[in-house]
């Protein structure tokens, strides 16, 4: 905050359901989530500040480069567990999931998984950091993370054929992406006011570029 | 007067301890309790644990706490047993005081860094060398089996050397060697303070979180193998807690209220024993 040295921003971590809950309850000015509002939640000012691809990572050495959405569903609902099913080896598919609860899960679960249910007996991680570790290490492990934290040591799948870029997701053709949400109780006003704004500035869309996501201003509607 | 001041400053902070632990007791059950009325015993004791859909069952991880404690135990209480009776029995005072403080030390260790270990070293190896995906009810008992070792050894260590030096005198002279003194005499003469030891080291394990999340994969799915992923009850309240609310946030708050009686249950079979000396 070095153009706004007045402003004092206390940031608290805990989730997108801890963000939502803080700003219902008055405990937090503005409130951040990465995922939608569900239908108990509703009532607060929602503005979007970024869009984060969700990606179906693999170990770099895995042969297997594109899955079809139901192939993705059938991994990760224990329906097929062998590499061998899909081109690559004859080895068990380790499906690595996230916790219940985690805003990545609950965006998983909403555009790739639908109805059908994530299995238990898929690993679960708390983070993205640490499902990308597992995947890093274990040939025939399968994950998801944020597409912004997908490095060199893992391989983003193709999902029916579009790729996880930035392009694809900033023209929407790569469909899974969750919004990066601000969340208020009132018209923003004052000091909030001055934050949003930053944060909605060209400034601020770029630090948020630097991170990996798609600004909001940066999205191409069809 | 001035005595009796200093008593009952000493009486208050002493109630103090007491206090909290009341305080905590109160507050998970005060917490955690009223979903159980609410879901039911049923559901609350099933194997479908789905807590954002309303399904709430822990026994998969009362299954997956156990399995990992009994496992910690194979490892640990061998080796714990050996340490303990090689260090009262077999060593010398200088070895002695070497080897003790040395193991003890092994508490002080952090679980992260037991479960960054597990990570970097014991996963790989398992997985390489017996298939699945490594992080495995095998690499959580190893780890937790080396965790609960200062335990077992120092409170069964104490409880050799407690032993009066006439029983292995009386031993010697009946003609027995130095073994079957450890085995017929000795073990039975400490044994109130090795299950002791060893309780509470399944305390310790039962209770480990840290380092269990980390190597145990964490699958729901109650475990087929000991190669296959576990989940435990802590790993649950400390992997969900952060997005927790509602009636989740209630169910976390229940399998600590589980987790507690196991504990408290386990702590006083352990006073038992020890106080029937």
């Amino acid at each position: 905050m070095e153009e706004h040295p007045e402003i004092v921003v206390n940031v608290q971590g805990g989730g997108s359901t801890a963000g939502i809950q803080a700003t219902l309850n008055r405990t937090c000015d503005i409130g951040a989530s990465s995922r939608n509002l569900k239908v108990s939640e509703r009532g607060l000012r929602v503005i979007l500040i970024a869009v984060d691809g969700i990606a179906v990572i693999v170990h770099r050495e895995n042969p297997v480069d594109d899955l079809s959405i139901d192939e993705v569903r059938a991994i990760f609902s224990s329906t097929i567990t062998n590499w061998r099913e899909l081109g690559g080896a004859d080895t068990k598919i380790i499906p690595v999931t996230r916790e219940e609860g985690s805003g990545t899960r609950g965006s998983f679960e909403e555009m790739i998984m639908g109805d059908v249910v994530i299995s238990d007996a898929c690993l679960v991680q708390d983070s993205n950091g640490a499902v990308r570790e597992i995947i890093a290490t274990t040939p025939q492990g399968i994950g998801y993370i944020s597409v912004g934290l997908v490095d060199e040591r893992e391989k983003a799948l193709a999902i029916d054929g579009v790729k996880p870029t930035i392009i694809n997701l900033m023209t929407q053709k790569y469909r899974f992406s969750r919004p990066f949400l601000l969340l208020l109780c009132e018209e923003p006003r004052d000091e909030m006011k001055t934050f949003v704004d930053y944060v909605l500035s060209k400034k601020g869309q770029d630090i948020l570029k630097s991170g990996g996501l798609i600004p909001a201003t940066e999205i191409q509607d069809d | 007067m001035k005595d009796t001041i200093a008593e009952k400053v000493l009486l208050l902070i002493a109630l103090s301890a007491i206090l909290s632990l009341l305080l905590i007791t109160f507050f998970i059950f005060q917490q955690g309790v009223p979903l159980l009325f609410k879901i039911g015993f049923g559901n609350f004791f099933s194997t479908h644990w789905s807590p954002t859909k309303d399904h709430f069952g822990i026994l998969s991880m009362i299954i997956g706490s156990l399995m990992v404690t009994v496992g910690a135990l194979i490892v640990g209480i061998p080796f714990g047993l050996a340490c303990a009776i090689f260090l009262a029995e077999f060593s010398s005072p200088v070895v002695q005081k070497t080897l003790k403080p040395i193991i003890e030390l092994l508490a002080g260790i952090p679980s992260v860094v037991y479960g960054f270990i597990g990570i970097v070293i014991l996963v790989p190896f398992i997985r390489q060398t017996f298939g699945g995906p490594g992080f495995s009810v095998l690499a959580a008992s190893i780890i937790l089996g080396i965790m609960i070792l200062p335990t077992i050894v120092s409170i069964s260590y104490d409880s050799f050397v407690a032993v009066p030096n006439t029983y292995r005198e009386g031993s010697f002279a009946v003609g027995a060697t130095k073994w079957q003194t450890v085995v017929m005499l000795l073990l039975p003469a400490a044994r109130s303070g090795i299950v002791a030891g060893i309780i509470l080291g399944m305390g310790r394990a039962i209770g480990e979180t840290m380092a269990v999340i980390m190597i145990a994969g964490n699958a729901l799915k109650i475990p087929g193998s000991i190669f296959d992923s576990v989940r435990t009850l802590t790993s649950t309240i400390a992997l969900e807690l952060g997005y927790a609310a509602g009636d989740h946030r209630a169910a976390l708050f229940a399998c600590g209220a589980v987790l507690f009686i196991i504990i408290i249950a386990l702590n006083i079979v352990a006073i038992r024993i020890t106080g029937r000396e």
